[in-house]
C-alpha cells in the first residue's frame, strides 16, 4: 500500500463523511421547505460579517473550549462525560454564591476566588458519577444525564429561593435571577463595542494546561493508558478506577470553570438558561477537535459560529434555531462512524486491492 | 383510601411511556445494542404522533383513524431511526454510548425544528380519550385503578406478557438473546447476528416512537420541547433495573410512576415542599437504583455494547 493511497483514502473518507453530514442536515431542511444552500451559508458566513457578531461567536467559543477540554480528558480516560451541562450550572452557582457572600473583597481576591469556587463546584458534581462508576459500576452515561436534570432543578431552586435578587421581591416581577454581581468579579471586556472578555486568555491557558497534563505528565499518560485499553493499563499496574474518578473530576472542574467564566464575563448575574446546551455542544466540539487542545480551539470557534448562525436563520430564512441541535447530533454520529472506518485496516486493505485491480486494468487497456 | 386509589389511578397511565420505551430498549440490549438515543426517538415519535391529528383537526376533535395514523407514523419514524442507529453502530461499529447521545440530540433537535415549522406554538389537541371498560370500570377501587384508562394503557400492559413470549418462547427471541449473549456462537450456527440486531433496533425504535406518541396524544395532549423530559434515559435505566426481563421492567416502571403520582398528590395537598426538589425525585431515584443494582450487571447480555465483526478474532 503506498503512502499516497493511504492519504487519498483518508481524504476521501473524510470528504464522504462531510457530505453525508450535510446531506442528513439537508434532509430536515428539505422537509421544512427551506433553501438548503442559503441556510448553510447564513449559518457559516452571516456571523462573520461584522465585529459584533464575531464577538458573539468568540464569547460562545470560550465556554465551549473550556468544556470540551474537560470532556476530552474524560473521553481519553475511557469515561464519557455527558454531564457538563449540570457541572456548568453548579459552577455558576458556586461562583455566584462567592460573589454574593463576599461583595466587599477587592478584585484581585474575589475574581480568583470565584473562579476557584466555580471549578470546585463543577468538580464536586463530576466526582459523583466518577465515584459511582469506579466503586459501584454505575454507567456514567446514565448518571451524568440524571445529574444534569437534578442540577437544572437545583439551579432554578437557587435562583427562585436563596439567591433571588431582593429587588425582584420588592418589585414583585418574580424573574428568577440573582442580583447583579459586584464589579469585582467582572472579567474585563477586550474590544469596545463587543462582549469579548478576558475569558479568552483563560480558555487558551486551560488548553495549554490540558496539553501539559495529558502529554507531559505521568498522570496524563496513565489516564490515556486507562482509556486506550483498560485491561492493559491494569496489567501495567495503573489503578484505573482511581484515574476514572480523577478524570471525571477534572472534566467537571472545567465545566464548572466555564460556568464561572461565563457569568463573570458575559451575564454578570445568574439568570436562567445560561448553560443553554453548552454541555452537549462541548461533546461535539471535543470530538470534532480530535480530543486534542490544538483541535478543540478551532473546533469551538466553528461551533460558536454554528450556534450564532443558527440564531440568525430564524430571521433570515425561517429555519428554527433548533436546527443547530440537529446538526450537532448528525456531526457526532458521523464522526464516531468515520473514526471507526478510518481505524479499520481490513476495509482499507480491501479498497486498496480493488483500487490496484482497477489501475492495472487501466494500464493493460 | 380515596387518596391511595387516586395515586394508583394516576400512576398507572404515567408508567405507559416508560414501559413502552423500556420494553423496546430491552429488545435492543438483549440483542447487544445499547441505544441511548431512545430519548431522541421518543421526541420524534411525540411530534409525528400529534402532527396528523393536529393538522387535520386544527386543534379540534378528529376521527379516531387520524389518531391511529399518528401512532403508526410515530412507530414508523421510530423504526427508521432505530435502523439509522443500526447503520452507525452495527454496520460502522461506532461506540454505542456516544453515538446514542448523537441520536438523542438529532431526534430532539429535529422534533423541535419540525414542530416549529409545521405547528408553531404550543397547541393542545383533544388526543385519544379514555375508554373505561363497560362493566369492569364500575367495580369499586379496582375499576378506577385498572379499567378506566386510555386504550393504549391496556394495550401496553398486554404487551408485557407478549414481549416475554416473543423474547423467551419464539425462535426470533432466541436469536435475539443469542446475538446479545454470545454472538460468535450464534454466528457459528448460522444466525445473522447483525441482521438480528437491526431487527431488534427496528422493534425497539418503533416502541420508543409509540411511547413518545403516547405522551403527546394521550398523556400531555400537546407537544413541547421538554415533553420527554429524560423519560428516554430513565427507560434505559429501567432496563438495567428490570434485569432485562419484561415483568421486572414493568415493576420498575410502575414503581417510578407511582412515586411520581405520589409526589404530585402531595403537592396537590398543599404540603410545603420546594417544587424543584419534587421534580428531582425520579432522576435521583434512577441514580440510587443503579447504584444498588450492581449485581444486575452480571445478569445482562454479555455482549452488550460490543460490535460484532465476524472477520475479527474475539
Amino acid at each position: 500500500m503506498t503512502k499516497q493511497f493511504k492519504a487519498l483514502y483518508k481524504t476521501v473518507v473524510i470528504l464522504l463523511a462531510a457530505a453525508a453530514a450535510m446531506l442528513l442536515g439537508a434532509l430536515i431542511l428539505w422537509t421544512i421547505g427551506a433553501d438548503v444552500t442559503k441556510t448553510y451559508s447564513v449559518i457559516i458566513l452571516e456571523p462573520l460579517k461584522n465585529k459584533i457578531e464575531i464577538g458573539e461567536v468568540l464569547i460562545r467559543a470560550i465556554p465551549l473550549t473550556i468544556i470540551a477540554l474537560g470532556i476530552s480528558v474524560a473521553y481519553r480516560s475511557g469515561i464519557i462525560n455527558i454531564g457538563a451541562e449540570g457541572q456548568m450550572a453548579m459552577g455558576i452557582l458556586a461562583a455566584t454564591a462567592v460573589a454574593l457572600a463576599l461583595p466587599g473583597l477587592p478584585k484581585y481576591a474575589l475574581l480568583p476566588l470565584a473562579m476557584i469556587a466555580g471549578t470546585l463546584g463543577g468538580a464536586a458534581w463530576g466526582f459523583i458519577p466518577g465515584i459511582l462508576k469506579a466503586k459501584l459500576h454505575v454507567s456514567e452515561l446514565l448518571s451524568t444525564v440524571m445529574l444534569n436534570y437534578i442540577a437544572a432543578q437545583f439551579y432554578t431552586f437557587c435562583l427562585r429561593g436563596p439567591m433571588l435578587d431582593p429587588a425582584e421581591i420588592t418589585m414583585g416581577s418574580g424573574t428568577p435571577q440573582s442580583m447583579r454581581l459586584t464589579k469585582a468579579i467582572w472579567l474585563d471586556r477586550l474590544v469596545p463595542g463587543t462582549r469579548i472578555h478576558t475569558g479568552v486568555y483563560i480558555a487558551l491557558a486551560m488548553a495549554f494546561i490540558i496539553w501539559l497534563l495529558l502529554w507531559r505528565t505521568s498522570w496524563g499518560y496513565k489516564m490515556r493508558a486507562a482509556g486506550a485499553s483498560e485491561r492493559a493499563a491494569r496489567y501495567g499496574g495503573i489503578g484505573v478506577a482511581g484515574y476514572l474518578v480523577v478524570a471525571m473530576m477534572i472534566s467537571g472542574a472545567f465545566a464548572g470553570l466555564a460556568g464561572a467564566v461565563e457569568i463573570a464575563g458575559v451575564h454578570r448575574r445568574a439568570i436562567e438558561g445560561i448553560t443553554g446546551g453548552y454541555g452537549f455542544s462541548g461533546i461535539v466540539v471535543a470530538l470534532f477537535g480530535g480530543l486534542h487542545p490544538a483541535g478543540i480551539i478551532p473546533a469551538s470557534f466553528f461551533f460558536g459560529l454554528l450556534i450564532v448562525g443558527a440564531d440568525m436563520t430564524q430571521r433570515m430564512v425561517g429555519v428554527p434555531a433548533n436546527m443547530v441541535l440537529v446538526l450537532q447530533g448528525i456531526i457526532i454520529l458521523v464522526i464516531v462512524a468515520t473514526r471507526m472506518v478510518l481505524a479499520n485496516p481490513y476495509l482499507m486493505e480491501r479498497v486498496w486491492r480493488r483500487y490496484q485491480k482497477l489501475t492495472r486494468r487501466d494500464k493493460e487497456a | 383510601m380515596d387518596f391511595v386509589v387516586s395515586i394508583f389511578a394516576l400512576g398507572i397511565p404515567f408508567s405507559v411511556a416508560l414501559l413502552l420505551a423500556s420494553l423496546g430498549e430491552m429488545f435492543n440490549q438483549r440483542a447487544g445494542v445499547f441505544n441511548l438515543g431512545c430519548e431522541g426517538i421518543m421526541a420524534m415519535g411525540a411530534f409525528l404522533g400529534m402532527l396528523v391529528p393536529y393538522s387535520v383537526g386544527q386543534g379540534g376533535p378528529v376521527s379516531g383513524a387520524y389518531n391511529i395514523l399518528g401512532l403508526l407514523l410515530a412507530m414508523g419514524i421510530g423504526a427508521l431511526l432505530g435502523l439509522f442507529f443500526g447503520l452507525v453502530v452495527v454496520t460502522f461499529r461506532a461506540p454505542q454510548g456516544i453515538a446514542g447521545i448523537g441520536l438523542q440530540m438529532f431526534g430532539v433537535g429535529a422534533a423541535g425544528t419540525l414542530f416549529r415549522h409545521f405547528v408553531g406554538g404550543t397547541q393542545s389537541i383533544p388526543g385519544i380519550d379514555r375508554l373505561p371498560i363497560p362493566v369492569l370500570s364500575e367495580i369499586p377501587v379496582l375499576g378506577p385503578v385498572l379499567f378506566s384508562h386510555n386504550p393504549l394503557v391496556y394495550m401496553t400492559f398486554l404487551m408485557v406478557p407478549a414481549a416475554w413470549y416473543v423474547l423467551f418462547k419464539t425462535p426470533w427471541g432466541l436469536r435475539v438473546r443469542a446475538s446479545g449473549t454470545n454472538p460468535r456462537a450464534a454466528d457459528s450456527i448460522g444466525v445473522k447476528v447483525n441482521l438480528v440486531r437491526f431487527q431488534a433496533l427496528a422493534v425497539g425504535g418503533a416502541l420508543a416512537g409509540l411511547a413518545g406518541a403516547y405522551l403527546s396524544l394521550c398523556q400531555v395532549k400537546m407537544f413541547s420541547d421538554e415533553i420527554i423530559a429524560g423519560r428516554g434515559f430513565i427507560a434505559v435505566a429501567l432496563v438495567y433495573f428490570g434485569h432485562w426481563r419484561p415483568l421486572k421492567i414493568m415493576g420498575g416502571a410502575l414503581l417510578f410512576s407511582l412515586a411520581q403520582a405520589l409526589q404530585l398528590a402531595i403537592q396537590g395537598q398543599g404540603i410545603d415542599f420546594p417544587y424543584e426538589f419534587a421534580v428531582m425525585l425520579p432522576y435521583a431515584m434512577v441514580i440510587v437504583v443503579l447504584a444498588f443494582s450492581r449485581e444486575s450487571l452480571l445478569l445482562g447480555p454479555t455482549a452488550l455494547g460490543k460490535p460484532f465483526n465476524r472477520e475479527m478474532r474475539t
